[in-house]
C-alpha cells in the first residue's frame, strides 16, 4: 500500500467518510496493529474516541463486594519494574498506574494524566523530539503523599539506571525527562520519534514513588520492602500477599476518578493449570474472572455451556508461526552450531519454502485445534478475518506444492520421499510441549508427507525451551533444528521491537551468548534498508508504509510462515463487565471494572 | 541407648551433606534457569538478563555456588528466592500451616479409619467385611489422586455445588463461619489424601494384624477366658503395630513434603505446590531448602523410627 493510499484513508476518517473502526481493522489486515493505527490518526489530528462499547455505569464508589480472580500463572513479585511475565504486571495493575493505557482498539487513554499529548493541544513537538505531559492534579499515593512530576523523573532515572537491571530498561533508555513544574513533565527524545507513546504507557511504564523507591534505585533495588508491599496511586490498596498464591487489596477511598472504583475488595488466587481455572469461572463461577486461558477451544465452549461465564477473545498481536532456520543447524562451526555465516543446504532453496507454506493447513489448524482462540494468517504482524490483504494470502494447496517441488527438481524416491542431488528432503520440526502445538505437529507432519516431505517431530519441556542458559541447545533461541513453532508475544503496541527480529545484525549467535532476537537467522538487505529508514522516520504514515512494505518482504520471501494469530483469551462471569485489552494489561482500566446486578 | 541416638546423629551429618551435594549437582546440571520468562520478551535486552544472571551468581562455577551455599546454611541463611527475592524460610513457613493442616489431617484420618478396619478384617478373614474392605483398599489404591480428586471436584462442585473447588489459605471469615467455610474447602483435598493412604494402611495392618492372630499366645489368652475384645485390644493390636508404628513413623516425613498432585488440583498451597513450581522455575534456593528440610526430616524420623521399635518391642536392643 503506498504512502498516497494511507493519508487518502486517513482523511477519509477525518472528514467523516471512513468509519475509525474500519480504517483500524484495514490497516491490521496490511500488517499495521491497532496501537498504531490509532497513532496514525491522532498524528492527523483525528480526534481520539472514548472506548465507546464499554460503558461505566455505577453511580457511586464501592458497594461492589469482592472481586475474586484466579490467575492460573500465579504473581510471584508486585515490583511492576521486575515482573518477569504478563502476570506479575497484571497484579501490579491493581496498586500502580502509568500516565495512560491502550484500550482495546488501540486508542490511548488518560489515566494519570490529565489529557492526552497531541499536535494541537502543543503536547507533542512539531519536530517529534519532546512530548509534554499534563498530570491529573488530585491524585495522591495511597500513603497520602500527593502525586506529582517529581514521581514521573524518579521513575525514569530507577528505570534507565543499569544497575537497577529492570526489564523495562529499554523504555526508558533513550529519553531524557525534565520536571516543567509540580504537573508537567517534558519528554525529550534522542531523535525524532513518532512513536513517542511508550514512556510511562501501558504494561511498561507504570509510575513508582520516589518517596519509598528513592534509596533503593540502583544496585540495592530487589532489596526494597516495597517490592512486595506495593504503595501507589491505583483504586485498590495493599492488603496482604503470598508469593505464587494469594494477594488481596482493599478500595482506595481516595482514589481520582469519580464513582471509581466498585469494588469493595480484591482477591487474586495463584496457582494449578488453565483448563481448571476455566471451569472455575466458566462452569462453577466461584471466580469472576480468570486470564490467559491456554485451553483448546473445544473445551472452552463445553464449560461455556451452563451460561454461568462466557470466554472472551481479545485482539492482541501475538502469533503463532513456524520460523525456518536459514542457517546450518546440524554442521559445527567452532563449536557452535546454526551459526550465522552457514546456510541451510535445504531451506535456502526458495522452492521448498514455498512448497512448506502452501503445505501449512492453517485453516484446519485453527477450525480444529485453536477455535476462536487462534484465526489463521498470512501476514506476521496481524490480520482479522474481514480484511484480507490481496497480497499476502495464505492458501493449503497440495497439488500447488508437488508441482512447485517438481519442477525445482525435487523427485521423489523409492520411499516416497523427495531427493536432490542426493540429498534427502528431511526435516526436523520442534516445539514445546504444549498439547495444541503438538496436535498442529502432527497437522503439519501429516501433510509434508503426502508432498513428499519426512518430517521428523520433536518436543521440548516450557521450562527448557523458553530458558535463556546459554550452555543449553534445547532453547528456541539456539534453534538447532530445521524448523520451530514458536509464539511471537507482542508486549507493547510499537512494532518496531516485533520487526526487529529479522534484522541481520541481530542473529543470535555464540557471540551475544543467543539473545539476538533474529534467531531465524534470516538475512535481507531491503529488510534492513527499510528497518533503518522506519527507525528515523518521523511522518507516522511513510513509517506505517516502511513496516507494511516490512511484512511484505518477511511473508514473500518466507522467512517464516505465520500460522495463526493468537488473540489473548480469558474467562469472564456471567455478571461482570470489564473492558479488556490485548494492547495492554487486561487489568489495565481495573477501576473501571463492575458487576452488573 | 543415648551411645546409639549419639552414634546415628553423628552418621547422619555426612549422609546430609551428602545429600545436599547430590541435590546441587543434580539442580546445577538440569537444563533451564530462572529466567526463561525474560527471554521471550522482546522488550529486555540481553545485558539486563545477563547482569541478572551475574548479580544471583549463575555463572560461577557449580562447586563455587554449592560452597557459598553451604557457608550460608551454617550460619542460618537460606537465601532468598530468585523468583520472588522473598526469603526462603519465610516462604516454607507461609506454606507450612497449610500443609500440616489439609495432609495431617488427612493421615490422622486414614489412620482412623484404617486401623479398626484393618483388625475387624483380619480378626474376621474371608467374611464379607473383609472380602468389602480389600476390595475398597484396592480401589483407593488403584485410583490416582489426580482421577479421584477430579472426579469429586465433578460431582460436589460442578454438578451439586455443594464444596467450593479452590482452597484459599486466607479465608475472610471470622469465627464459626471461618470454621464452617475451612471445613467446606479442606474437605475434598483431605478426603481425596485420605482415601489413597487409607486404603494401603488397611492392607498393612490386615496382614500385621494376621501375622499375630494365630499365634500361640492369643490362642492361650483366649483360653484364659479373657473376652474377645480383650484379646483383641491387648494382646493382637499392640504386638501387631510394632511394624506399624515404624511405618506410620517413616511416613511423618512425607507430610511434610505435602501431597503435589493433590494441592496442584486443589490449588492448595502448600510446601508440594511450592516444590513443584520452584522447580519448575529453576529457583534453586527454594528447591534446595526445601528438599533439604525433607532430607533432615527422613533422617531424623528414621532414627525416631528405630528408637520407638526399639522401646515398643522389649526382644530389641539398641545400643
Amino acid at each position: 500500500m503506498r504512502e498516497s493510499n494511507l493519508r487518502h484513508m486517513i482523511r477519509d476518517v477525518k472528514e467523516g467518510r471512513l468509519g475509525r473502526r474500519e480504517f483500524v481493522a484495514r490497516m491490521a489486515a496490511l500488517g499495521i496493529a491497532a496501537p498504531m493505527a490509532g497513532t496514525l490518526l491522532m498524528h492527523a489530528g483525528v480526534a481520539t474516541a472514548q472506548s465507546s462499547s464499554f460503558q461505566y455505569k455505577p453511580t457511586k464508589r464501592g458497594g461492589g463486594g469482592v472481586l475474586k480472580m484466579l490467575f492460573w500463572q500465579a504473581p510471584t513479585l508486585l515490583n511492576p519494574h521486575f515482573a518477569a511475565g504478563t502476570k506479575d504486571q497484571e497484579a501490579c495493575r491493581l496498586f500502580y498506574e502509568p500516565l495512560a493505557g491502550w484500550d482495546a482498539e488501540g486508542n490511548l487513554r488518560a489515566i494519570l494524566a490529565s489529557e492526552i499529548p497531541s499536535n494541537e493541544n502543543g503536547g507533542v513537538s512539531k519536530d517529534g523530539l519532546s512530548v509534554i505531559w499534563k498530570l491529573k492534579s488530585n491524585v495522591t499515593w495511597h500513603d497520602g503523599r500527593r502525586f506529582s512530576a517529581d514521581d514521573c523523573v524518579f521513575t525514569w532515572r530507577y528505570c534507565s539506571d543499569p544497575a537497577t537491571t529492570a526489564v523495562n530498561i529499554t523504555t526508558f533508555q533513550g529519553v531524557k525527562v525534565e520536571k516543567v513544574d509540580d504537573l508537567t513533565i517534558r519528554v525529550s527524545f534522542a531523535r525524532p520519534t513518532p512513536f513517542w507513546a511508550d514512556a510511562f504507557v501501558g504494561a511498561r511504564g507504570v509510575i513508582l514513588p520516589k518517596h519509598i523507591f528513592e534509596p533503593y534505585i540502583g544496585a540495592p533495588a530487589r532489596d526494597a520492602g516495597a517490592n512486595g508491599k506495593p504503595v501507589g496511586t491505583g483504586p485498590y490498596k495493599f492488603t496482604s500477599f503470598k508469593p505464587g498464591d494469594f494477594l488481596s487489596a482493599a478500595i482506595n477511598p481516595n482514589y481520582h476518578a469519580p464513582n471509581r472504583p466498585h469494588f469493595d475488595s480484591v482477591e487474586i488466587k495463584g496457582g494449578g493449570d488453565a483448563v481448571s481455572a476455566a471451569r472455575a469461572v466458566l462452569q462453577a463461577a466461584e471466580y469472576d474472572f480468570a486470564p490467559n486461558l491456554q485451553v483448546e477451544d473445544e473445551i472452552l465452549r463445553k464449560l461455556e455451556e451452563g451460561g454461568k461465564g462466557r470466554a472472551e477473545f481479545i485482539e492482541s498481536g501475538n502469533i503463532e508461526f513456524i520460523a525456518i532456520q536459514h542457517a546450518d543447524p546440524f554442521t559445527d562451526v567452532d563449536g557452535e552450531r546454526s551459526h550465522p555465516n552457514t546456510r541451510h543446504p535445504i531451506l535456502s532453496d526458495k522452492a521448498v519454502r514455498d512448497a512448506l507454506n502452501l503445505l501449512v493447513d492453517r485453516g484446519a489448524i485453527e477450525k480444529y485445534i485453536y477455535g476462536r482462540a487462534g484465526l489463521a494468517t498470512a501476514n506476521f504482524i496481524n490480520n482479522p478475518k474481514r480484511f484480507r490483504s490481496q497480497k499476502t494470502k495464505w492458501e493449503f494447496n497440495l497439488a500447488a506444492a508437488n508441482k512447485v517441488l517438481d519442477a525445482a527438481g525435487w523427485t521423489r524416491g523409492a520411499d516416497g520421499v523427495r531427493t536432490k542431488g542426493g540429498r534427502k528432503l528431511q526435516l526436523t520440526l520442534q516445539t514445546s510441549i504444549n498439547a495444541p502445538r503438538q496436535k498442529a505437529q502432527a497437522v503439519v507432519k501429516q501433510a509434508f508427507q503426502k508432498a513428499g516431505i519426512a518430517l521428523d517431530l520433536k518436543q521440548i519441556a516450557a521450562s527448557v525451551f523458553f530458558s535463556t542458559d546459554p550452555g543449553n541447545g534445547d532453547t528456541y533461541q539456539h534453534f538447532y533444528s530445521d524448523l520451530e513453532m514458536i509464539q511471537a508475544t507482542v508486549n507493547g503496541p510499537d512494532p518496531a521491537l516485533l520487526t526487529s527480529q529479522f534484522c541481520s545484525w541481530a542473529m543470535a549467535s555464540k557471540s551475544n551468548r543467543w539473545q539476538g532476537r533474529n534467531i531465524t537467522r534470516w538475512k535481507s538487505e531491503a529488510y534492513d534498508r527499510a528497518f533503518d529508514a522506519a527507525q528515523q522516520e518521523i511522518d507516522p504514515v511513510k513509517r506505517a508504509e516502511l513496516f507494511i512494505r516490512m511484512n511484505e518482504l518477511v511473508v514473500e520471501d518466507v522467512a517464516v510462515i505465520p500460522v495463526v494469530y493468537r488473540p489473548s483469551t480469558a474467562g469472564v462471569r456471567a455478571d461482570l463487565r470489564a473492558p479488556l485489552s490485548g494492547w495492554d494489561n487486561n487489568l489495565w482500566l481495573i477501576s473501571d471494572w463492575y458487576r452488573e446486578v | 541407648m543415648f551411645n546409639f541416638v549419639l552414634r546415628r546423629l553423628l552418621i547422619a551429618i555426612p549422609s546430609l551433606l551428602g545429600i545436599s551435594a547430590i541435590l546441587y549437582c543434580i539442580l546445577a546440571v538440569a537444563p533451564g534457569d530462572p529466567f526463561g520468562d525474560l527471554a521471550t520478551n522482546p522488550a529486555v535486552p540481553a545485558e539486563v538478563i545477563a547482569s541478572l544472571r551475574a548479580k544471583f551468581g549463575l555463572d560461577d562455577p557449580p562447586w563455587l555456588r554449592y560452597a557459598h551455599w553451604l557457608l550460608a546454611m551454617f550460619q542460618g541463611d537460606w537465601g532468598y528466592s530468585f523468583v520472588s527475592r522473598v526469603e526462603v524460610g519465610h516462604l516454607i513457613l507461609q506454606r507450612l500451616p497449610t500443609t500440616l493442616f489439609v495432609v495431617g489431617i488427612s493421615q490422622v484420618l486414614a489412620m482412623a479409619v484404617a486401623l479398626p478396619v484393618g483388625v475387624y478384617a483380619a480378626v474376621r478373614p474371608y467374611s464379607l467385611f473383609d472380602h468389602l474392605a480389600s476390595a475398597m483398599a484396592f480401589v483407593g489404591f488403584s485410583l490416582p489422586t489426580f482421577f479421584t480428586g477430579v472426579l469429586l471436584i465433578m460431582l460436589f462442585s460442578i454438578q451439586l455445588g455443594w464444596l467450593p473447588l479452590v482452597y484459599q489459605a486466607d479465608l475472610p471469615e471470622t469465627g464459626w463461619a471461618w470454621f464452617a467455610a475451612q471445613i467446606r474447602q479442606s474437605l475434598m483435598p483431605i478426603m481425596v489424601l485420605a482415601l489413597f493412604q487409607c486404603a494401603s494402611w488397611t492392607r498393612y495392618i490386615r496382614s500385621a494384624v494376621l501375622d499375630v492372630a494365630y499365634l500361640d499366645y492369643v490362642t492361650t489368652a483366649r483360653a484364659k477366658g479373657l473376652g474377645e475384645f480383650k484379646v483383641v485390644l491387648r494382646h493382637i493390636v499392640r504386638n501387631s503395630l510394632i511394624p506399624v508404628i515404624t511405618l506410620v513413623a517413616l511416613q511423618i516425613p512425607a507430610i511434610f513434603g505435602g501431597a503435589i498432585v493433590t494441592e496442584q488440583i486443589f490449588r492448595v498451597p502448600g510446601i508440594g505446590s511450592l516444590l513443584i513450581s520452584s522447580i519448575l522455575a529453576n529457583d534453586t534456593p527454594v528447591v534446595m531448602a526445601v528438599t533439604f528440610v525433607f532430607a533432615c526430616l527422613v533422617v531424623g524420623f528414621n532414627i525416631l523410627a528405630d528408637l520407638a521399635y526399639g522401646w515398643v518391642d522389649p526382644r530389641i536392643k539398641n545400643d
